[in-house]
């Protein structure tokens, strides 16, 4: 089998995934690598499936607008897999006066996007969900977010793609990039060397060392946050929840179970041992959080809890750019913990950098080159 | 199969034949059939992991510990590899499903839990 192809893809990650799929439905031949032993083993498959506009930065909400209008209602049907996307709103809750602030800040930042979000009170936020506690005395709410699920969907992403003849390799580090007559075409891993016109690095954090041999960088970090599931409970309520505070995000599940996030505060200062592994406070942390809230979860059982990087940038948007000093390289990293939501415009929009299309929205505000020195 | 080839999911498994007992439970907590595992391992599903995310297999309340192996057979048979092959299911906290008022008591001394 060749290690040559129109595209290579580094990061099997769900924007990696979803990039293959739309340039494979172009006719594309791709080659995704990723060195981790199983596809989307990073953010992808860790992150609380938030599928949000309200809250998101202005540059980034014309992305996350266009998936809830355009991609995702139609995404189970086109990857002929349940990925579980419910546009059933989302509450952003608050219990103080300075949380109020946060809230309408966000609201009306929002609005002046064209973004439907409001303001709503304590009585009307527990007319939409009725479990929330007398503590919540505020809330934003914006009635076209929602939720889906982030495992069915890479993987979905992945079967298709990989379907349309994409090649998948696991267990594949990539090294180095490598240049040829100035123009990007040798992406080496430790095992072999693969060669394509264009490449397109998604590899989350990682995506540093990697582009950095070819002298570009990005300012991200890393930061672990937990998530919990609990075992499947009645149904109770189909919104995505948020707090201004951010002590906890999460929703329900078609299964039953509820599935959180959330930090303990203490992770932009932890011991990095370079594992994805959970802290011992996080989880109870995560719960006192969420009973607060929720007060009839207290009995909830927790059934599992897990850890994930997120690769938050400086200005806290990703770079989806083409690279001048580097022709050939487009990067897709610093996603911030908001990338799943987006992840099929992000991918469609990666398939129409690598074919030379027009792009269907501006991307010019996620440049790579917009980074610059205080004075 | 090898160990090293697993990797590339571009190697195709050949069709995917139903046997008489596809319909079986192995995963009891969410009732996953044999057919239903042998037929992600088809659609590319070639880790543990990946066939726990793709199915739910292992992640209801025993968490695996009554299909773990079972399943690891079956996936090793379908790609026709040794089960020592496959990486082991990634045990998580908590141990046993715990409620999440006595899970969120950590920081309290064990003398106020008595």
């Amino acid at each position: 089998m060749y290690n040559t192809a129109d595209v290579i893809i580094v990061g099997s990650g769900v924007i990696g995934c979803a990039a293959a799929y739309y340039l494979a439905k172009k006719g594309v031949s791709v080659i995704v690598l990723d060195k981790d032993d199983s596809i989307g083993n990073g953010g992808s498959s860790r992150n609380g499936g938030g599928v949000r506009q309200s809250g998101r930065d202005p540059r980034e909400l014309p992305l996350a607008m266009y998936g809830v209008e355009h991609m995702w209602p139609t995404l189970s049907e086109e990857l002929g897999i349940d990925v579980e996307y419910h546009k059933k709103g989302n509450l952003r809750l608050g219990k103080t006066e300075k949380h109020k602030e946060i809230l309408q800040g966000l609201t009306d930042r929002a609005v002046a996007c064209g973004l439907d979000v409001r303001m709503i009170d304590g009585n009307e936020v527990r007319e939409i969900n009725p479990y929330l506690s007398e503590e919540v005395t505020c809330a934003s709410w914006c009635a076209t977010d929602g939720h889906a699920n982030p495992l069915l969907t890479t993987l979905g992403y992945y079967k298709n793609a990989r379907a349309l003849g994409v090649r998948f390799i696991t267990g594949e580090e990539v090294v180095e990039l490598q240049k040829i007559k100035g123009k990007l075409k040798r992406v080496v891993t430790k095992k072999n060397v693969y060669e394509g016109e264009k490449v397109i690095v998604a590899a989350g954090y990682e995506s540093r060392s990697i582009i950095q041999s070819v002298g570009i960088d990005v300012p991200m970090r890393a930061e672990l946050i937990e998530a919990l599931v609990t075992e499947a409970e009645p149904k109770m309520f189909e919104q995505m929840l948020g707090t201004a505070d951010a002590d906890f995000y999460g929703h329900q599940t078609d299964h039953g179970s509820f599935v959180f996030g959330g930090a303990s505060g203490l992770e932009s200062t932890a011991k990095d041992n370079g594992k994805m592994i959970t802290a011992s406070i996080t989880a109870p942390c995560i719960c006192r959080g969420i009973m607060k809230y929720i007060p009839k979860l207290a009995d909830a059982k927790i059934v599992r809890t897990w850890a994930g990087y997120e690769d938050i940038c400086i200005d806290g948007i990703p770079v989806i750019s083409e690279v001048e000093e580097v022709p050939g390289l487009i990067l897709a990293c610093a996603f911030t913990g908001h990338g799943f939501g987006i992840s099929p415009v992000v991918g469609k929009l990666l398939s129409q950098m690598a074919t030379g299309e027009e792009t269907m929205l501006d991307i010019k505000e996620f440049r790579y080159d917009r980074f610059h020195a205080n004075i | 199969m090898t160990m090293e080839n697993i990797y590339d999911r571009a190697i195709t498994l050949g069709e995917y034949v139903p046997e008489p007992d596809d319909d079986r439970i192995i995963c009891r907590c969410e009732e996953i059939t044999k057919g239903e595992i042998r037929r992600a391992v088809h659609d590319g599903m070639y880790t543990i992991t990946e066939i726990r995310r793709y199915l739910r297999t292992g992640m209801g309340l025993c968490q695996g510990q009554t299909c773990a192996k079972l399943v690891k057979s079956i996936v090793a048979r379908e790609l026709e590899v040794s089960p020592a092959v496959l990486e082991p299911a990634t045990s998580r906290s908590p141990m046993r499903p715990i409620e999440m008022k006595i899970f969120a008591q950590e920081a309290k001394e064990v003398g106020d839990n008595v």
